[in-house]
């Protein structure tokens, strides 16, 4: 039992924020633009949060700490992402450069700024926003010890990010919106709907979304951060893909490949896995070779929002 | 005189010049800025060591600029090629990774003459980037799957099966590096040590510039290049021209992933020094591909030029450590410099009307003398 609660915490670590930046993904594809710079702005969303956790844990202390952290790497994932908005929305620059940009300013600046502030270029915090146990629901039987115990806030946040995220794109007159400026923008654009503002709104999303990832994914798994989240904004990527670009797929398609990441860092330790002999790198790439499967024998649905990666010229048919 | 001025500001090739260096100043500036903010002292003294570059370390300085050139200018040509025909290879990073190691199991492993071994472990790790770049490429041709994500796809594939592979066939473990290559695998000088005496340059810098003039044949001066040209000027009107489109991409991609997997062959072949590091990180090199490619607009001669600048760059930012800038300094000027190319297109309009009107103006005012 004990085992199982361990692999299915390790599992909800690795999966919760694979599936908070694979919906901001979504949201920036749904409104047109392609966002590769999902990686980049999750290192610049976990550097903000843990220098700003070294320097206020002095001052403030557990869940309250954590929730201005989490605002914190929001609000830089924003800004940072406003680089890729003004490229791509205003200028019309050639979106997958402007992503890539943001991915390679990121790591060097969080090196950067650590070297500088901190004279390391790893960020240590102390890691104390474990809840171990939530009183009454950690009673129940089983759920008790699975989503009750041990677990961090930012666990529930992704699930109720997830919960926001289909509300929004399906039940607000903005979501309708979004969608709209993804498939064919002239549409909204011809009822004077300004499709740029929506656009700005979609990666200003992704944006806080892939910064909040950044954080939720160094927090639970290290006690330091050291300029890498390990490409998980480009598997994120791949989870967006593999869910289609819609909510409640991309939670399914989070917890599979946060399974496999899962095994991939705690093979060793299960007896039937570790006799089978296969080394931690083929589950890594596991998730990957997938899902190049996946798009060759998947539907044509994967095909995306139409609109996707195209600039919009107000007026232009 | 105003006619040779109009005359050069409507020459492409000026105005994708100015495009580049207006990118390359803004880079600068925001490089400097950085450094004033975080450390005001140190800032103008350590801008001016790294704008010297490698000419303040004598002909070694000179010889590890050209080194660290050569497989720039290759990965470079490999995204640049698929620039100008409309296809992004973003899969560079793992063609060449999956190249370097193929380059390193036929030279470590295998033993051969002097005069052919290296020119086998080449050939080896060109076609390990070949098989790597098919794969997204048919998923374009036949599939329809962009092959951004694919390239992406497979750049983590190669990252984690060559640490495996590196591990499992030819490791050493007390530097958690990959082991020697032999000496007969490596590159040979042809004399360029003695010039630049204490570099690591060698004669893939000629391979380098060879693969470019030959690109520059292949796009300009073919029929087919011209048709490549045309996929990526508009797909839709070249389709209707009567292009095989799909033949082109796949093709396109061949000789894209066989530039990037000799690039990933010279380099791990230039020094026995030279070793393949286990990391969770992709190898440095590949990863100035888009840069250069976009500094240079593209263009096989332009890449040779934009690939001396950035190399020229790193080998000055790793000399201003001495002014206590971290070497992520370098990482930050040339991601900049990328942010602003992504707008060189921009640029280059802003020129384009320039020219324009000035050329406007020139006319009216020839008009208007003759009326007189």
């Amino acid at each position: 039992m004990d085992t199982i609660t361990f692999i299915f915490h390790q599992m909800l670590n690795f999966s919760i924020p694979l599936l908070i930046v694979a919906l901001g993904g979504m949201f920036s594809s749904r409104c047109g633009i392609t966002n590769i710079g999902l990686d980049g702005i999750m290192i610049i969303g976990a550097l903000a949060s843990f220098m700003f956790i070294r320097y206020a844990e002095s001052y403030i202390t557990g869940q309250t700490l954590l929730l201005l952290a989490v605002l914190v790497s929001i609000v830089s994932g924003m800004i940072f992402s406003l680089l890729h908005a003004f490229a791509s929305i205003n200028l019309k620059a050639n979106q997958i450069i402007s992503g890539q940009a943001l991915n390679m300013i990121a790591p060097a600046f969080s090196v950067f700024v650590a070297r500088l502030f901190i004279g390391d270029s790893i960020i240590s915090f102390k890691n104390t926003f474990m809840i171990e146990e939530i009183p009454f629901l950690s009673q129940i039987p089983i759920l008790g010890d699975l989503l009750f115990k041990n677990i961090y806030l930012t666990t529930y946040l992704g699930l109720l990010v997830l919960w926001i995220s289909h509300f929004i794109l399906y039940k607000t007159k903005f979501g309708l919106r979004l969608r709209a400026c993804g498939e064919y923008p002239q549409a909204p654009d011809s009822v004077g709907i300004d499709v740029q503002k929506i656009r700005y709104i979609g990666v200003l999303i992704s944006g806080g979304l892939s910064g909040l990832g950044g954080l939720v994914f160094v927090l639970p798994n290290s006690t330091n951060f050291n300029g890498t989240v390990s490409g998980y904004g480009f598997l994120a990527l791949a989870v967006m893909i593999l869910g289609q670009w819609q909510p409640s797929k991309i939670f399914f398609a989070s917890l599979f490949f946060g399974t496999l990441k899962t095994m991939s860092a705690i093979y060793s330790g299960i007896p039937f896995f570790n006799t089978l002999g296969i080394p931690g790198n083929y589950y890594k790439l596991m998730p990957y070779l997938i899902t190049v499967i996946v798009l060759i024998l998947g539907p044509k649905s994967l095909a995306g929002p139409k609109a996707e990666g195209l600039p919009f010229e107000k007026g232009m048919s | 005189m105003k006619k040779l001025i109009s005359k050069i500001l409507n020459n492409d090739a000026f105005s994708n010049t100015l495009a580049s260096i207006i990118s390359i100043v803004l880079g600068l500036i925001v490089g400097l800025v950085v450094m004033v903010i975080f450390n005001r002292a140190g800032a103008w003294p350590g801008f001016l060591v790294m704008l010297q570059g490698g000419f303040s370390d004598g002909a070694r300085g000179i010889g590890q600029v050209l080194y660290y050139t050569t497989p720039l200018i290759l990965v470079g040509l490999a995204v640049g090629f698929s620039f100008q025909t409309g296809l992004f290879n973003i899969g560079v990073i793992g063609q060449f990774t999956i190249a370097a190691y193929v380059a390193i199991i036929i030279g470590g492993k295998l033993t051969m003459p002097a005069s052919i071994h290296w020119i086998v472990a080449l050939i080896g790790a060109s076609l390990a980037g070949v098989i790597w770049a098919a794969v997204p490429g048919i998923l374009k041709a036949y599939f329809r799957v962009s092959e951004i994500i694919s390239c992406i796809m497979m750049n983590y594939i190669a990252l984690y099966l060559v640490n495996q592979l590196v591990h499992d066939t030819h490791y050493e473990s007390t530097t958690a590096m990959s082991a020697y290559v032999k000496k007969t695998a490596l590159m040979p000088k042809l004399g360029l040590d003695k010039i630049f005496p204490g570099s690591t340059v060698n004669s893939g810098l000629f391979i380098a510039i060879i693969v470019a003039i030959l690109v520059y044949i292949l796009l300009y001066k073919t029929s087919f290049g011209y048709s490549l040209r045309c996929c990526g000027l508009n797909r839709d009107a070249s389709k209707y021209a009567g292009i095989n489109e799909t033949r082109n991409i796949i093709i396109v991609m061949l000789i894209s992933g066989f530039i990037a997997g000799l690039a990933g062959g010279i380099l791990y072949l230039s020094a026995i020094t030279k070793n393949y590091k286990i990391s969770e990180l992709f190898i440095t090199e590949p990863g100035y591909g888009i840069p250069v490619a976009l500094l240079g607009m593209s263009h096989p001669i332009g890449i040779i030029f934009s690939s001396l600048f950035i190399a020229y760059i790193i080998v000055g930012g790793s000399l201003m450590q001495g002014y206590g800038f971290p070497v992520e300094t370098v990482g930050i000027i040339t991601a900049v410099l990328i942010y602003f190319s992504a707008f060189s297109l921009v640029f280059k309009n802003k020129v384009n009307k320039f020219a324009l009107h000035f050329s406007y103006k020139e006319s009216q005012k020839t008009d208007s003398l003759k009326n007189e």
